[in-house]
């Protein structure tokens, strides 16, 4: 098994932690990249599978520079990386974006001498004043159109939602002025703007605070939805935002803000519309995003235990669907199971159902399975909190039923 | 030439017209200024108004008559348009507000920004707009300012300054707080001109908008064209104090008379300097439609056609600026009519050719969803099938 680790290539990746599998990437450029997957089975086996992606010219500033291989190793690239948590994460990648381009500024409640209500924007409005980083009031309706009138003109904005939920009262701005405006316009104006915030079931923090608006906002045209989910991908996703000429929403998880994790210590921009493949397996595709991830991933354990090979693929591009990604892995497992978050009745899990059954019915043994959490507000009480969401235990019964 | 010898000249030429008419074209193009007194002071809440005298030329009183003419036909002449059912779904027409179009226009600059509701054809054409942008994307045609994509209510012009064109009634309003946002952010010195109606004045998020724009003193000139009926609802029907300018409590407004060209001219002008120094300000325009909210409306159910007649014949902006041509004799009735005729033909080429424009292209439906640079959608899941040429 050494042999075959240390044969790969030249730019291998440090020597994986895992010795179930590795993946290396061999030179990424700006046009085409390669990957190749062996995979090693604890029973001796291994075999390789080449997965090109052929990429057209695109933008320089939506293009993956790196990849993630697998969540507890290193990413790729030589430097040991700096450790930090989500939100510090999530902070870098505004700082970095804000030293690089005077256009992008924040606006949002608390946003400035506060420090943002979960430390994003900390120590941001002492380094580049109150106008850059804007503390307004608690007007989500008018601030929000003020940051895609800002938009139009120019200006980069970041709009601070302090809970997803609130901007339900921003919805006819985001949709009708953000996601419309340049179709409309013939073209004329583009809201470079994006808005983000922490939304999904906390702690505890009652049915309107626990509100998972990606649900609500998908049938948007014109906009793009992300979810980052890691500390690595959430620095990616927020330099790729606000480098995106489209509108973006990049929801966070409020649970998800204190995640430690190493990240590189060298520039990196993730691709917008790029689904991370979690874990690569055989026996059954698992979508997911944002928090529920780390539900799969624990269930994952359990179902490695039980023989069961998982390929776990976290979406992170709720609109557009990464359907290439998802595309190759369907046909390779033949078996999907959606977990996410969102309600049963009309959330992203639903759509995502749809897309599969059109794009690859040919390619399905069995009926696509989506767990999502009940169509109930979410209750206070904790245990009712926990009912309501997907937990590990219904996932790995969900895989035994689907890959029988 | 002195204007009394002038006019002898004139009573003894009188049989000699075409040579009067080439004498009386040196003065037309006059830059002289000439001052004239509006009709209706300004009335102020917590401010100064301005002086009642405008400062105005031969020159621009005429182009004043000549844009209000042509902003005129277009606007009538979309009227039977719609009734041929040409142009379809809503058609909000504007003939009646013109003054507020033009003044505003002889007070600032390309660079300000205006930005209004869904009445905006005619604004449009002040901001540079040309008729056959207008027509065709009326008409739904690949001509048009949109490209056929917007209609009606979304007209938008990015380099004379013109955001649109916004169908929501008040969205538009901390849309204009953030132009002026981005203006203040840049240091440009210039201003926004966020008009809105009657009607939209009782939306929240105009109180909104005003408090954030008070909070930064963002050169932000709120104008509320009040025409006294929000659709079929009169102002004092819907609002407890139809006093608009008033409504700002801490930012200062200014009552202007907005079927007088020259009124709107001064009260912008003025708002500009106000704003680039001290804020926000509110214009409150009292202005008058004469067609109904938009073209499936009469007009007539809620209001009565003697009140219709009777503002026409009293505070018509275009008659208004006739009588001053006629009585500074920068003009005679006879130009004026030549004037309105070209304006009417003008109209007329405008439509023919946006007749002949093509329907946008079946592609055209994908593109400008997204700016360039996305691609994964439209390419199917792929990424080999085409399903539409993005640009």
């Amino acid at each position: 098994m050494a042999a075959i680790v240390q044969g790969i290539g030249a730019t291998a990746a440090p020597s994986a932690s895992s010795n179930k599998f590795l993946l290396s990437s061999l030179g990424s450029s700006l046009l085409e990249k390669k990957r190749n997957f062996f995979v090693v089975r604890s029973d001796g086996k291994c075999y390789t599978g080449l997965n090109q992606q052929q990429r057209r010219a695109q933008n320089v500033v939506t293009n993956a520079v790196a990849t993630k291989e697998e969540k507890a190793s290193a990413a790729v690239g030589s430097k040991p990386g700096h450790e930090l948590l989500l939100f510090e994460a999530l902070r870098e990648g505004l700082e970095e974006e804000m030293d690089r381009d005077p256009c992008v500024c924040v606006m949002g409640e608390d946003v400035g001498h506060y420090g943002g209500s979960y430390k994003v924007t900390k120590g941001l409005a002492e380094k580049y004043g109150d106008l850059r980083v804007l503390d307004t009031p608690i007007a989500e309706n008018s601030f929000t159109g003020m940051g895609i009138g800002a938009a139009m003109t120019g200006l980069r904005p970041i709009v601070e939602g302090m809970n997803m939920g609130f901007l339900l009262l921003a919805f006819n701005q985001i949709s009708n002025n953000c996601g419309m405006l340049h179709y409309t316009s013939g073209g004329q104006f583009k809201i470079p703007i994006v808005i983000r915030g922490p939304g999904g079931v906390g702690r505890q923090l009652g049915a309107e605070h626990s509100q998972r608006l990606e649900s609500y906002f998908q049938s948007i045209p014109g906009i793009q939805m992300v979810a980052c989910s890691t500390a690595y991908n959430a620095k990616g996703l927020m330099k790729a935002a606000i480098r995106s000429d489209n509108p973006v929403i990049l929801f966070e998880h409020v649970l998800l803000y204190n995640l430690k994790e190493r990240i590189p210590d060298e520039e990196y921009v993730l691709n917008l519309e790029e689904a991370e493949m979690v874990r690569p397996g055989e026996h059954v595709t698992i979508l997911t995003y944002s928090r529920m991830r780390y539900h799969v991933m624990q269930a994952a354990k359990t179902l490695v235990n039980k023989g069961y090979d998982p390929e776990v693929i976290d979406i992170r591009s709720l609109k557009p669907f990464d359907l290439y990604t998802i595309g190759n892995s369907v046909k390779k497992t033949h078996r999907v199971l959606i977990v996410e978050e969102c309600m049963r009745t009309g959330g992203i899990g639903a759509s995502l159902t749809a897309a599969i059954n059109e794009n690859f019915h040919d390619h399905l043994d069995a009926p696509i399975v989506c767990l999502s959490s009940q169509d109930v507000p979410t209750p206070y009480a904790g245990t009712l909190e926990e009912w309501t969401l997907v937990q590990p235990a219904q996932i790995v019964a969900a895989v035994e039923q689907l890959c029988l | 030439m002195a204007l009394s010898t002038h006019r002898t000249t004139t009573a003894l030429l009188r049989h000699l017209t075409p040579a009067v008419s080439y004498l009386r074209h040196i003065s037309t193009d006059s830059t002289s200024t000439i001052t004239v007194e509006t009709s209706v002071p300004f009335t102020g809440h917590k401010i100064e108004p301005p002086s009642r005298s405008v400062d105005t030329t031969a020159q621009e009183l005429m182009s004043f008559f000549r844009d209000m003419a042509l902003m005129r036909r277009m606007e009538i002449a979309a009227d039977s348009l719609y009734k041929a059912k040409l142009i379809r779904g809503f058609c909000h027409l504007y003939d009646g507000q013109e003054a507020v179009a033009v003044g505003m226009e002889a007070a600032i600059t390309r660079k300000d920004c205006i930005i209004t509701a869904y009445r905006d054809h005619c604004i449009f054409l002040g901001r540079g707009g040309t008729l056959l942008e207008s027509f065709s994307e009326l008409m739904g045609r690949k001509d048009g300012c949109s490209k056929g994509k917007g209609g009606s209510m979304h007209f938008y012009k990015k380099e004379g300054g013109f955001y649109g064109g916004h169908g929501i009634v008040g969205a538009q309003i901390p849309l204009g707080c953030g132009l002026a946002f981005a203006q203040k952010y840049k240091n440009d010195e210039n201003v926004t001109f966020t008009l809105y109606g009657d009607g939209a004045a009782n939306q929240g998020q105009l109180f909104e908008a005003l408090n954030m724009a008070a909070l930064w003193d963002l050169p932000a000139i709120l104008v509320c064209e009040n025409n006294h009926y929000g659709m079929g609802t009169a102002e004092w029907r819907a609002a407890k104090s139809p006093a608009y300018y008033k409504r700002g409590d801490y930012v200062p407004g200014l009552k202007v008379d907005g079927m007088d060209a020259l009124a709107v001219k001064q009260a912008c002008r003025f708002a500009k300097e106000h704003a680039l120094k001290n804020g926000p300000i509110i214009l409150e325009m009292d202005t008058y439609r004469y067609h109904g909210h938009s073209m499936s409306d009469p007009g007539s159910t809620y209001r009565t056609r003697d009140e219709i007649s009777g503002v026409r014949q009293e505070r018509d902006p275009i008659e208004r600026v006739r009588k001053l041509l006629l009585a500074y004799d920068i003009a005679n009735e006879k130009e004026l009519k030549d004037i309105e005729k070209e304006a009417r033909k003008q109209v007329d080429e405008a439509i023919a050719k946006a007749k002949e424009s093509p329907l946008p292209e079946p592609s055209e439906l994908f593109t400008n969803v997204y700016v360039k640079g996305y691609g994964v959608e439209s390419f199917g899941a792929d990424r080999k099938e085409i399903r539409a040429a993005l640009p």
